[in-house]
């Protein structure tokens, strides 16, 4: 069961870390407030159950859907702004975002949320086994999603957009459409997480979603390898088990962490299988390929 | 009582805009977001607090927190900001997010999780203005804050380093090109920013009358910001913004009633700035 609870919210962190790779690491914008987008598909599902009395799975849509308009929005902004005043704006989002669910007495305060109802089908309620399987299932569809994101024509422009916008915007590629496109597109994975989140805990408050849960997603692309969809699932997998199995470092959570991000970047800022990492260039001599495409 | 939040304001915002002062100059040298500037601010809240309880002066305590964190910013630059520099702006944002997050952790682990008062006798009356009153800590706040722009700006348009700092910040390449060491101007800068914060963290320690591992959240957050504000890279749009904020958030706070927690309105008018005008308010 322990296992299952684990199993249960690395699958959750896999969905976020899939969102924030189509932002950062395939369109190059940098947001350090993933986990506001988290917080607005959790708030959605719980008050629409709770208090609206809706069932789980039209409420569960409208997660994906209001996280993802409230992306769009901020991905008005960040056509606004250029990469570093980005950085800086969604973390101010993310300050916001959980002030709001801290003080407007609708999203319950400090106290939160609690009582949220699981999913059921066919008058059957889910349990812990079923509801690991509807994870899976919905980290099987953002990465089908990316994958196929990754072999379209949008993701072409967002790997041009990210590496020169200026050649990009000269070459007709449409930058503003498309920086809009990444962001709703990754946020509303993160609110179909967050509906998850919100329904498997049945109790949420603010400080999920605070600025250092967006840090955690963050470190868990880096770690793994940055734009790449691989990179995105073993990176949470790793951080996402490593509180698990490192229960010893517990106290030491985030010295490990920042420890971990300023080694990385200083000497492998590909992570461990990003494309140009070590690891993957190897694993990719050994099997007798060449360069990975970029979005495998 | 409008007087009165007014003192209140110019204090905080004055202590704001020697924190966010660094976070500038570091901004304007190196095009970087120094996250990691909030771990130099506590580095000298703690320095300066050892040092005060070592020594009972208030100086001497105050040069220690200065030093304290020209060292810690120095070092930072030196390990990994310079090194990284090469690299896409990503990969020094996430570090600097690495170094501030590991750090405050650091503090914890160090000095341990609790609050650690910081009384310091402060030797100077209280100031009447007409229905407002300066309290003696307020004073000391302005007064240091004062000095230490005061030799800011003056170091700045009045020295031949100060004129190479300005240069650099206008065009790296081409002061080089000019024969101007880079490298020792990008240090310069980093430890005057460092300086600064640290003091800021000490003020800031001795106003609130406590000193605790997390004490650079707010204020690094709070600091970006600021400098957004004022505009990226502008010395007198961060003191601008400083005040600004410092008052503004007082004012809201003390005269309205609003059930908003006083640090999400510097993101608020920050957001809102963005929108309307992204170079900033004193930005080119």
């Amino acid at each position: 069961m322990y296992v299952l609870t684990v199993a249960t919210l690395v699958g959750i962190y896999m969905i976020l870390t899939l969102g924030l790779n189509t932002i950062t690491g395939l369109a190059g914008q940098i947001s350090l407030g993933h986990a506001a987008f988290f917080g607005v598909g959790a708030y959605t599902l719980a008050l629409l159950t709770v208090t609206g009395g809706w069932p789980f799975w039209p409420a569960l849509a409208a997660a994906v859907v209001a996280a993802g308009a409230f992306g769009a929005l901020i991905g008005a902004l960040a056509i606004r702004v250029r990469a570093d005043f980005l950085a800086i704006a969604t973390m101010g989002v993310n300050f916001v975002t959980v002030s709001v669910f801290l003080y407007v007495p609708l999203f319950g305060g400090a106290l939160g949320i609690g009582g949220i109802p699981g999913p059921s089908l066919g008058g059957v309620e889910f349990g812990k086994p079923s509801f690991f399987g509807l994870t899976a299932a919905a980290v099987a569809l953002a990465l089908g999603l990316n994958l196929w994101l990754g072999r379209s024509w949008a993701g072409l422009a967002w790997l041009a957009i990210r590496d020169d916008e200026d050649a990009a915007g000269a070459s007709a590629v449409d930058v503003r459409k498309f920086k809009i496109l990444a962001f709703t597109l990754g946020t509303a994975l993160a609110g179909l997480a967050g509906g998850l989140y919100a329904s498997y805990l049945t109790f949420i408050s603010a400080s999920d979603f605070g600025f250092p849960m967006s840090i955690t997603l963050l470190c868990m692309l880096v770690l793994g390898g940055i734009g790449t969809n691989r990179g995105a699932l073993v990176g949470a997998a790793i951080l996402g088990t490593a509180p698990e199995v490192f229960r010893f470092l517990a106290d030491y959570r985030f010295l490990t962490y920042g420890g971990l991000l300023v080694l990385l970047m200083r000497f492998s800022p590909a992570g461990l299988l990003g494309d140009e990492s070590r690891l993957w260039q190897w694993a990719c001599r050994r099997l007798g390929r060449s360069g990975a495409p970029a979005a495998a | 009582m409008l007087a009165q939040q007014l003192v209140n304001g110019l204090t905080v915002g004055s202590l704001y805009a020697l924190m966010a002062l660094g976070l500038t100059m570091v901004y304007g040298v190196l095009r970087m977001l120094h996250i990691a500037h909030a771990a130099v601010f506590t580095l000298g809240a703690y320095a300066g607090l050892a040092a005060f309880r070592a020594t009972g002066s208030f100086w001497l305590a105050l040069a220690a927190a200065m030093a304290a964190a020209v060292f810690g910013g120095l070092a930072m630059e030196r390990l990994v900001y310079w090194p990284l520099l090469p690299k896409p702006p990503i990969a020094t944002l996430i570090a600097s997010i690495g170094l501030f997050i590991g750090l405050e952790e650091l503090f914890r682990i160090v000095a341990g999780p609790q609050p650690y008062s910081f009384d310091v006798p402060v030797r100077l009356a209280e100031l009447r203005l007409g229905p407002a009153t300066v309290t003696a800590p307020q004073a000391l706040v302005i007064l240091v804050t004062a000095v230490l722009l005061a030799g800011l700006w003056l170091f700045l348009v009045r020295t031949r380093l100060g004129l190479a700092l300005r240069a650099v910040s206008q065009d790296r390449d081409v002061a080089a090109a000019c024969a101007m060491n880079v490298r020792t101007v990008v240090s310069l800068n980093f430890a005057l920013g460092s300086a600064l914060a640290g003091a800021a963290g000490m003020l800031v320690g001795i106003y609130y009358n406590s000193v605790y591992p997390t004490m650079g959240d707010v204020t690094a957050y709070k600091g970006l910001a600021i400098i957004v504000l004022g505009g990226l890279g502008s010395i007198p749009g961060t003191v601008l913004g400083g005040l600004l904020v410092g008052v503004a958030e007082t004012l809201l706070i003390g005269l309205v009633e609003v059930p908003f927690p006083r640090d999400a309105w510097a993101f608020l008018a920050m957001i809102v700035v963005f929108l309307f005008r992204p170079q900033g308010l004193l930005g080119r």
